[in-house]
């Protein structure tokens, strides 16, 4: 079973990239919230899989049956599914707050703190040249 | 808002239940699977339900607390429960555990500090939740 | 001392003028009650634990060389603080000038003082970077700006070379404290590391004490205050490469690399800089040469390594500190009375500031090696060592002749020009400087003649124990101005002839140098304008590259760069030699195990495909769901349950948010489609492969055996995940919903304070 989910992961992680290559702001979130299943299912994965044997202590004993799945992938993952969420939630209201403000969902149009710009003009070159101001001794 | 009767009458009733189990899924959480983050969850899904059904502003009354600062008062717990051992020559977040009762025949009652952090991290996930539906409902 | 005498000692400056030249005075008296116990030979030890974890150990080294340094630090700090109360004293700055300085003093006191390697580091940088605040402190200037920027990256550079240097010796020696690593400097000369580690701190003490080629810095730097160019820039600052030259010479000296280095780099410093001294017209200027002179000499002797070099570099470093600073203060309170430096105006100025120029005077005879100075002792103890040098003999003695030579023109330049002759009219109503300001250089002066008459005093208590430090040994030491008339004394006596006469025709050589000057084409300054346009250029070429602001791009190199350095790590560790057995995989797979995999497969390829957005969304609810019952299935219930409720939120969001989005609509028009499918599949490819490569190793379940044994018995848990959780690893926990809490309070204020004018008022 491990290798066909190793398998599927990958499958998972192709379209969370393809997702993400996406200009479309929306399609990149879609494929954040792949791509963190496909991280919490490699953390679970590789501390392989044991079925139906949770990691619980039954009533009476002190430790749990010798062939009971490993604890601590899944520890890491809880957390990382509240975490992803977290990360999902702040990412979707970015998005939204920008797209009211800007009015688009392309990634490309949304130039507002690093507009496109050309070449620096030759008045700025010359100012900054000016700027340096050189003393010639040495 | 959702403007219908069923709706607007079972929410009242969920929520209660939702809550209640919530907390039950908390305090069950270190025996069986349960704990903060999922008693959190559930009991966010609860309001949640409240605020499609009545609304973010009657949610907001019906939580009588801001949400975000369910979430820093949770952080909060969660710190003071670890900084706790501190003042028992323990080490930061080592857990401290009283027995009410008689431990030798099952018949009492623990209370940790670990249990506290629990707390805090039920408070956390719970706010931090609501605070992101509520403003997020707020805008529609 | 008519005008200045009459008037009572009063400071300006205020609170911060008192405090600026008490911590000094009182530091200089504080290092003084060493002088008894290092002059018998020991060397003091004290310090606190710093960083105990690293083994960084803050320990005071107190021995000959460096209660030396530290007493010219205070000494001269003192009468530089005092100078400043009046010169910067009336300036809306001051107090910040003052926190500079007082800066820059700890700085170097803790860089002289301190016994471990790192700790000598951070206070090498804090030296820099007070200097490049003082150096800039005129800041409304593009000049001084320039000068700050160019001495910061200049020193800066060397700085991270030395750390460097000082790791490899660290891990060489096996320890970082200075009075460890010089028990064994045979060991070190013999270590693989040696020719690096040389190069390394050679490159940070030349950087630092302007040695060539860095020495265009250091000229430039005198864009700064006058206190700031006598104190930093000619006493104190520039000598650190020199005591970190001097403190490493038992370690590192005595091999013919560290010798040729230091003789050859120092010898053409000295010189170099005597021929651009005179090429001045700018006193200060001429002052800043000759201190770059003296940088190359004291180098080159240090190089020499003889007992008798370290002796001589020893004197001279006193020598030269005493002096130096005196006449960059003369030269400040002519500047600051007269508002001229330059040599072709200044004329006459002795009747009108008799006490400056007698300061002047002092420092300048000393300068010029005229006895019975100090300065005259030095030079007599510089030719001695050069004259019986084993090796390069005729370029160590040469250097240091035409050094002499145009060091006794320098000071005829700095004190005779300026104050003798006829007093131009336009200087009539000029008077003398205020006590606060000439008392420095004048009692520097005195010194420089008080050591030379006294000169068991200086051997005794500085130059004897500094000498003894820096050599490794006793050396016996015995300061005298007149012995006997041997090759030195009639050495001197040239030096003295030709001096004289280069002085009387020195505006005509000057003139020819600077035709000459004009004509080389290998300029350092305009140089480094070049250097620094490159490296100006090569930063926007990879910013237009590497950050053009189009997301894709980024994500894109951040996958690309992923999967060629995941994959070639895979192929070069040889991890990709499988033993896959596809019957164990297949076997015992229940229809319910198919269905699972298949639905979240599935999910996934239509999430990537589809145009609509609806569909979108419940495929990925279809991918959440399958992964919850992929835990379920694999004893993870308490992780099934947060999958499953965080799903649930997830579409909530979605939902609600969607009520404002817009459709995903016609595809846009995706350019380089081909190459996104490609790289997708070629990450999807790595990511599995690491995850069969992992699986083939054996798993080390060390921690979970450790917690599944002690979670009941210590923490008193049954579910061992929620114990890992809120006990065994609750800090991370903690850690974790902080960062919940963050990104809630993060959407929340998104969502609250920046709605600033919708573009789309339809939308509203």
């Amino acid at each position: 079973m491990e290798l066909l989910v190793a398998l599927m992961v990958g499958v998972l992680v192709a379209a969370s990239v393809h997702l993400m290559l996406a200009r479309n702001v929306l399609r990149f979130i879609f494929g954040l919230v792949l791509i963190s299943n496909a991280a919490n299912l490699t953390i679970f994965v590789s501390g392989r899989l044991t079925p139906e044997s949770p990691p619980l202590i039954p009533e009476g004993a002190t430790t749990p049956v010798a062939d009971a799945a490993n604890a601590l992938p899944q520890a890491l993952v809880l957390t990382a599914i509240v975490i992803g969420f977290g990360l999902f939630a702040f990412a979707l209201t970015l998005v939204y707050r920008t797209y009211q403000n800007l009015g688009t969902l392309n990634s490309d149009e949304m130039r507002l703190a690093e507009p496109l710009e050309s070449k620096p003009s030759a008045a700025k070159q010359v100012a900054e040249k000016q700027y340096i101001a050189r003393d010639t001794t040495s | 808002m959702m403007n219908s009767i069923i709706l607007n009458a079972a929410t009242r009733l969920l929520v209660a239940l939702l809550l209640l189990f919530s907390v039950y899924m908390l305090l069950r959480g270190h025996n069986l699977p349960g704990g903060g983050f999922i008693g959190g969850l559930i009991g966010s899904t609860g309001f949640i339900l409240y605020a499609i059904a009545q609304g973010p502003t009657a949610c907001r009354k019906a939580l009588h607390f801001e949400p975000q600062n369910i979430a820093m008062i949770g952080l909060g717990t969660a710190l003071a429960a670890g900084v706790y051992p501190v003042f028992f020559n323990d080490a930061f977040f080592t857990g401290q555990w009283w027995f009410i009762g008689d431990r030798a025949s099952g018949d009492y009652i623990p209370i940790s500090s670990v249990l506290v952090f629990d707390i805090g991290v039920y408070l956390v996930v719970f706010g931090a939740i609501l605070t992101l539906v509520l403003a997020l409902e707020d805008e529609v | 001392m008519a005008e200045g005498g009459a008037e009572v000692p009063r400071l300006a400056g205020g609170p911060a003028g008192w405090v600026s030249v008490a911590i000094p005075t009182a530091l200089f008296v504080w290092f003084a009650q060493f002088l008894p116990a290092v002059a018998a030979g020991q060397t003091p030890l004290i310090g606190f634990d710093w960083v105990p974890s690293m083994g960084i150990r803050l320990e005071m080294l107190i021995d000959g060389l460096s209660l030396t340094f530290a007493l010219l630090i205070t000494g001269i700090g003192t009468l530089v603080t005092l100078y400043t109360t009046s010169y910067l004293g009336k300036h809306p700055e001051y107090p910040r000038f003052v926190l500079y300085l007082m800066t820059f003093m700890v700085g170097m006191l803790g860089l002289v003082l301190a016994d471990n390697l790192i700790a000598l580091f951070v206070f090498w940088e804090v030296t820099t970077i007070s200097s490049y605040l003082l150096i800039g402190f005129t800041s409304d200037s593009a000049k001084s700006r320039r000068s700050a920027l160019q001495a910061l990256l200049v020193t800066g550079t060397g700085g991270l070379a030395l750390l460097a240097g000082m790791i490899l010796l660290g891990q060489a020696a096996g320890t970082y404290s200075l009075a460890e690593i010089r028990q064994m400097g045979d060991a070190i000369r013999n270590h693989d590391h040696y020719i690096p580690i040389l190069i390394l701190f050679l490159a940070g003490a030349f950087t630092k004490s302007a040695q060539f080629p860095f020495h265009f810095w250091l000229p430039n730097a005198m864009a700064a205050p006058t206190p700031v160019s006598a104190y930093l820039h000619s006493a104190t600052m520039v000598k650190g490469g020199v005591y970190l030259m001097a403190r490493m010479n038992p370690t590192l000296g005595g091999t013919e690399p560290w010798f040729w280095a230091l003789v050859i780099a120092g010898g053409f410093t000295t010189v170099f800089a005597s021929v651009l001294a005179i090429r001045q017209t700018d006193v200060k200027q001429v002052l800043a040469y000759t201190t770059l002179m003296a940088l190359g000499a004291l180098t080159l002797f240090i190089g020499a390594g003889s007992s008798d070099a370290i002796k001589a570099a020893m004197i001279f470093l006193v020598v030269h500190s005493l002096y130096k600073a005196a006449l960059f203060l003369m030269i400040g309170i002519v500047d600051h009375e007269t508002g001229s430096r330059e040599v072709a105006d200044l004329r006459g100025l002795a009747r009108k500031m008799p006490v400056t120029f007698l300061a002047g005077a002092l420092a300048a005879i000393s300068m010029a090696g005229i006895p019975p100075f100090f300065g005259f002792i030095g030079k007599e103890f510089l030719y001695k060592a050069g004259l019986e040098a084993e090796t390069a003999q005729l370029w160590i003695t040469g250097t240091i002749f035409a050094a002499s030579v145009l060091m006794f023109v320098a000071a005829g330049i700095a004190v005779a020009r300026p104050f003798l002759g006829r007093l131009p009219e336009k200087f009539k109503d000029v008077h003398e400087g205020p006590i606060a300001m000439w008392i420095g250089p004048f009692l520097l002066g005195a010194l420089s003649l008080y050591f030379g008459i006294f000169s068991d005093i200086p051997e005794i208590w500085l130059v004897g124990p500094a000498t003894d430090a820096v050599y490794g040994a006793d050396v016996s030491v015995d300061l005298y101005l007149f012995r006997e008339v041997n090759a030195a004394f009639i050495l001197s006596m040239i030096t003295f002839a030709v001096g004289f006469v280069l002085y009387l025709m020195h505006a005509r050589i000057r003139d020819a140098l600077a035709a000459i000057i004009q004509a080389n084409p290998l300029k350092f300054d305009p140089g480094w304008d070049r250097t620094l346009d490159g490296v100006k250029a090569l930063a926007e070429f990879q910013t237009r590259y590497l950050q053009s602001g189009v997301l894709t791009r980024y994500v894109f190199i951040i996958f690309a760069t992923f999967a060629a350095t995941t994959g070639f790590t895979l192929w070069a560790q040889d991890a990709l030699n499988f033993q896959l057995d596809i019957a164990a995989e297949l076997d015992g797979l229940l229809f319910k195990h198919w269905a699972v995999l298949v639905f979240i497969t599935a999910g996934a390829i239509l999430t990537a495909l589809t145009r609509s957005r609806m569909t979108a969304i419940a495929a990925l609810g279809v991918v959440g769901i399958g992964v919850a019952l992929l835990f379920i299935m694999f004893s993870a219930p308490d992780v099934a349950i947060t999958q499953l409720l965080v799903e649930t939120l997830v579409v909530v969001l979605v939902a609600v948010a969607m009520l404002k989005l817009p459709h995903l609509g016609v595809r846009t028009s995706e350019p380089n489609r081909p190459v996104h499918a490609m790289l997708s599949i070629a990450v999807g490819t790595v990511t599995t492969l690491v995850l069969v490569a992992v699986l083939q190793t054996d798993l080390d379940l060390r921690l979970t055996e450790y917690f599944n044994a002690t979670s009941y018995y210590e923490a008193f848990g049954s579910n061992i995940v929620n114990v890992i959780l809120v006990d065994f690893r609750a800090l991370d926990t903690f850690g974790e919903i902080a960062v919940v809490v963050i990104a809630a309070l993060s959407a929340y204020a998104l969502l609250r304070g920046t709605r600033y004018g919708a573009i789309r008022e339809d939308d509203t």
